[in-house]
């Protein structure tokens, strides 16, 4: 479903962070992506989300090299991948069943033709009865239950997640782990950037290690 | 006892993807309504002053003049009726009228003073031939006949007069284009500053929008709703003030009709009516300013999200945004 052949990436006349990159993303998959503060973790999903390029190397997702694809296909093709941040990043004055729809509404749709499935996605991340709070009254796991439901709302193929637990209790990480591992089993590939070794250890699932640029691969 | 379903919770009405209205939108409105204002001011002076110049233009054509200098052997009066059968013989001419003594001293008067006597002087008389505005008679052939006539007599068209005013009215509509040019200008360039202040006010939406996978025309259309608001109440507000101020300078001098004041305006400006064309061009001001502002909005947003697309994504660029 991705693949990464060599790919290489500097940001501007700095040294490679990131070198000589060689691995799959398969469908229905499950992995963490780990390394130190620094390691190049959040600029590798970046790159998964073709939100940035390589200075070298070849990156095929869904089948395309994606040095071929004309800019204004991109937004078409990441809606296929969902992204969650360490930070949420939703929008403070839209109440959480509207930042949950928001992928659904820049698709153009109508909102009577996604309501029902919003509130029920709602419902399924535990946040049926805040549908119509602001983000700044939620609490930082509720945040992160709305940026993943919001991730997950037009049902992507893989889904990034960028220190998901970094801002919530051991409990409610826990939780967040659930989610994503039902997630899997519903059929999405799942790539979780964490130095959360607690979490990790909670599930064999195969382990990307980022140091001195180099990824290594445990499966 | 039955237990009571519990009501499904409601969903307030969707809320614009861009925060509402602050105070950056307030002073755009502001600056949108003055620049609408000035437009419109200049658009309505324009079609005023054309106005005035066209009804010269036209009380002017409607009449000739032949003019017959005296000569030892000329017999004015039998000249001036000779002059005056000869013009009417020609197809476009409705009506001649000598200008008999009386009313030649009384031209004079205002120059060489009461009392005049015009045997005393080798005064021209004159012979005005109304024409048929329609359908003009020929001024050359009228002209060579009568001086093959009378070769005392020269034919005024009034061209010399019509072509300076038309050139003056041409001159006024040139100005007042380059005046609402420069006010559609200053007026784009505002509202260029303003959608990129408002993008990067806004910024942590646009990269949210990007991260749910929202393409370019999406963001620039969020944008251009929210400026085509702004500009719309901005542009009625400024033209609603141009209509008021050539309602109430129109209401003010049929008030005062005949007073000094009044004359002098009138002689300057023409009169204040705009009439329902006018309305209808500061109308269609207001719609061409909400357009263009919407239409800058929209190819400011698709041009900028388009830089930071490329420095978001261009990682040898250090001058990019880490997001």
């Amino acid at each position: 479903m991705i693949h990464f052949e060599n790919v290489g990436l500097r940001y501007g006349m700095g040294p490679e962070i990131l070198r000589d990159l060689t691995f799959d993303i398969p469908k229905k998959s499950f992995q963490f992506l780990t390394g130190p503060s620094g390691a190049g973790k959040t600029s590798l999903l970046r790159m998964l989300f073709m939100s940035l390029q390589p200075t070298r190397g070849l990156i095929r997702m869904f089948g395309r090299d994606i040095a071929d694809i004309p800019r204004p296909e991109l937004p078409l093709l990441r809606r296929r991948v969902g992204i969650v941040f360490q930070d949420f990043r939703l929008l403070d004055h839209l109440t959480t069943y509207e930042n949950v729809a928001l992928p659904l509404r820049v698709r153009g749709k109508d909102e009577s033709s996604y309501k029902t499935d919003v509130l029920e996605l709602l419902k399924w991340v535990g946040l049926g009865e805040r549908i119509n709070v602001l983000p700044p009254v939620l609490s930082g796991g509720e945040k992160q239950r709305a940026a993943i439901a919001r991730a997950l709302m037009d049902r992507p193929e893989v889904l990034l997640a960028d220190e998901p637990t970094g801002n919530v209790d051991p409990p409610m990480a826990k939780r967040l782990l659930n989610l994503f591992l039902e997630l899997n089993r519903l059929g999405t590939a799942v790539v979780i950037a964490t130095h959360d070794l607690a979490l990790m250890d909670q599930v064999e699932a195969r382990r990307m290690i980022l140091s001195d640029g180099h990824l290594d691969i445990y499966d | 006892m039955a237990q009571q379903k519990r009501p499904e919770m409601r969903v307030r009405p969707t809320a614009p993807i861009l925060p509402p209205s602050n105070i950056q939108g307030n002073a755009l409105i502001v600056v949108i309504a003055i620049m609408s204002f000035l437009a419109c001011l200049t658009l309505g002076g324009v079609s005023m002053v054309r106005s005035t110049a066209a009804s010269w233009e036209s009380q002017i054509s409607r009449e000739i003049t032949i003019q017959i200098k005296p000569d030892d052997n000329l017999d004015m009066e039998k000249a001036l009726t000779q002059a005056r059968d000869l013009a009417l013989t020609f197809v476009g001419t409705k009506s001649g009228q000598i200008v008999d003594e009386a009313a030649t001293a009384r031209l004079l008067e205002p120059w060489l003073g009461p009392g005049l006597d015009l045997k005393d002087l080798p005064v021209p008389r004159l012979v005005i031939v109304t024409i048929d505005e329609s359908n003009p008679p020929d001024f050359d052939s009228m002209r060579a006949l009568l001086k093959d006539s009378i070769p005392q007599a020269t034919l005024d068209d009034h061209r010399t007069w019509v072509d300076r005013l038309v050139s003056m009215a041409h001159t006024t509509v040139m100005i007042g284009t380059g005046i609402l040019l420069l006010v559609f200008t200053a007026m784009v360039l505002t509202v260029v500053f303003a959608t990129r202040g408002a993008l990067s006010g806004n910024r942590h939406v646009v990269e949210v929008l990007h991260f749910v996978g929202a393409e370019s025309s999406f963001v620039a259309t969020e944008f251009q709703k929210h400026f085509l608001k702004i500009s719309l109440k901005g542009s009625a507000i400024g033209s609603a003030l141009a209509a008021l101020f050539f309602a109430t300078a129109g209401f003010w001098q049929s008030h005062t009709l005949a007073t000094p004041e009044t004359d002098q305006a009138t002689a300057l400006f023409g009169t204040f009516s705009v009439g329902v064309l006018g309305y209808a061009g500061i109308f269609a001001t207001m719609i061409v300013i909400a357009l263009l502002t919407t239409v800058t909005a929209r190819l400011t947003v698709m041009r900028t999200i388009y830089e930071i697309d490329t420095l978001r994504s261009d990682p040898t660029r250090t001058d990019g945004i880490a997001s």
